[in-house]
């Protein structure tokens, strides 16, 4: 049987440095990065990744009240993909639409503030929220995209760690292609900003970035790189089969054209290079193309240093010297990390690569650290190219999950 | 406490409970689920605001005494007025 065609319609998104793709992209092309301090609970003053998106854009504030941020950034990035995508919302099916979320984790905010909120009563349990449950269930981000858009198909999120952004426009793929949806929502999201255990993780682990000027903390690939910059953000894609699109007469931003998932089977936390290269090179293989094919890739990078160079290593293993015409770039360096909605958005960032033929560069390489030098490596400028027809997007995770998405320029 | 504070007193949390609704023509004798978009959850909230900020409990059997502003102060003025004198 030959697999439908899988294309995307719809971008809706919010970074730290933008709450529009043309904004987001805008600010790429600018090497305009949006971290800032933040005050963290039991930690002080933090680097992180914050979005200034609207919440009451697309919500009553009893929505926002009730629910979670992880669910306010899924109602937004939706609603903002329905308009982009500019389907007639009102006539479509409400039970044939899919809502498919990458999370890396969900929960955390909502237990730490019970927690916090009781210890104010001597941790008296029957001062715990009722909204507890509703708000921590693993499906929450979803399931609230869902009440506000009044969606009866299936909406659930995928826990795939850093890697769940791709994950969510894969699984989504494989939903239409099965014939399970008519139009899916599909992408990442994270509110990972407001547990403060992700930041004391990371800072126990020594991956925590510090840096004077929050700008320059999220430093993929430079020799002075020292850690994660923790971000919240979120991205969701509308997608369709091709023939649906065609049939309403879509703009189509691109085509799904591979995609791998596989799992390092080796540590908690440490990648591995094997793995990961095992997993860009099945995607080229689905995709019918070869390493020289792919004119950019979207390092995942999170500036940690070790894992910097061992997406390097996994990099070079698969490209070497013979893709004069892949771009590497990276987007961390302007949002930081944005956990689960990292992938899904650093895909956004370049899709625009096709119209304006630009590769958004990575920036705060001040001094590039000889073990991330890769040819191709766009750094601090961005570089106008001949030609962007593929854009390959690595998004790996904890307990070793590797997702790798192709998106191909759209040609009839 | 007067029943009328204690009515303002409930108006408060549910403003902070339901900010979207207009509580300005509220009124005191029509069950607050006819005249508001609450639900089950947010008396759950009412009853949960009452014990934070003013330790006052309100057991399940009596939820039934939430139903209007007047029930509300009917209810809850009495138990304002004892833990005052206990204070």
């Amino acid at each position: 049987m030959k697999a439908s065609r899988i294309v995307i319609t719809g971008v809706g998104l919010t970074a730290p440095n933008g709450n529009s793709l043309a904004e987001f992209r805008a600010n790429l092309l600018k090497g305009v990065a949006g971290i800032e301090r933040i005050e963290i609970r039991y930690m002080g003053s933090q680097l992180a990744g914050v979005c200034h998106y609207d919440p009451l854009r697309h919500q009553t504030k009893k929505e926002v009240r009730v629910g979670t941020r992880a669910g306010s950034i899924s109602v937004y990035c939706a609603r903002e993909a329905i308009a982009d995508c500019k389907v007639d919302w009102a006539a479509l099916p409400k039970d044939r639409v899919g809502i498919y979320i990458g999370c890396t984790e969900h929960g955390n905010v909502e237990t730490e503030n019970e927690i916090y909120n009781i210890s104010k009563f001597n941790y008296d349990t029957k001062f715990w929220s009722h909204y507890h449950n509703p708000r921590t269930v693993a499906n929450n981000p979803a399931g609230e995209a869902s009440l506000n858009l009044g969606v009866t198909g299936p909406a659930y999120t995928i826990g795939a760690a850093c890697a769940a952004g791709n994950l969510g426009l894969i699984h989504a793929a494989q939903m239409l292609r099965l014939g399970e949806v008519d139009f899916a929502l599909c992408g990442g999201v994270s509110e990972s900003i407001h547990t403060f255990g992700i930041f004391a993780g990371f800072k126990s682990q020594n991956a925590l970035a510090t840096n004077a000027d929050p700008h320059k903390a999220s430093r993929p690939f430079d020799k002075a790189r020292n850690g994660i910059v923790v971000s919240e953000g979120g991205c969701l894609y509308t997608l369709e089969r091709l023939e649906d699109a065609q049939a309403r007469g879509a703009k189509i931003y691109g085509e799904i054209a591979g995609y791998h998932v596989n799992s390092d089977a080796s540590d908690y936390v440490l990648p591995n290079p094997v793995r990961q290269a095992e997993c860009v090179r099945a995607s080229i293989r689905r995709a019918g193309l070869e390493p020289k094919d792919i004119h950019i890739v979207n390092t995942h990078a999170t500036a940690t240093p070790l894992g910097d160079i061992q997406e390097c290593e996994a990099i070079r293993a698969v490209f070497g010297e013979g893709c004069p015409e892949t771009s590497i770039n990276n987007t961390k360096s302007y949002i930081g990390h944005c956990m689960g909605a990292a992938g899904a958005l650093e895909l956004a960032g370049n899709l625009p690569s096709f119209d304006d033929l630009t590769v958004h560069p990575t920036i705060n390489v001040d001094d590039l650290d000889p073990a991330c030098a890769l040819p191709g490596l766009v750094l601090n400028q961005p570089r106008k190219v001949a030609k962007v027809d593929t854009i390959l997007n690595n998004s790996f995770g904890m307990l070793g999950i590797n997702s790798t998405l192709i998106v191909k320029r759209f040609a009839p | 406490m007067t029943k009328d504070e204690c009515k303002q007193v409930v108006l408060d949390i549910i403003a902070d409970i339901a900010p979207d609704e207009d509580l300005s023509n509220v009124k005191p004798d029509v069950r607050l689920r006819d005249q508001l978009q609450l639900d089950s959850m947010d008396f759950l909230d009412i009853v949960m605001e009452l014990r934070k900020r003013h330790g006052i409990e309100v057991p399940e059997a009596d939820y039934l005494q939430l139903a209007s502003l007047d029930s509300c102060a009917n209810y809850l003025t009495p138990k304002f007025n004892a833990l005052s004198a206990k204070s």
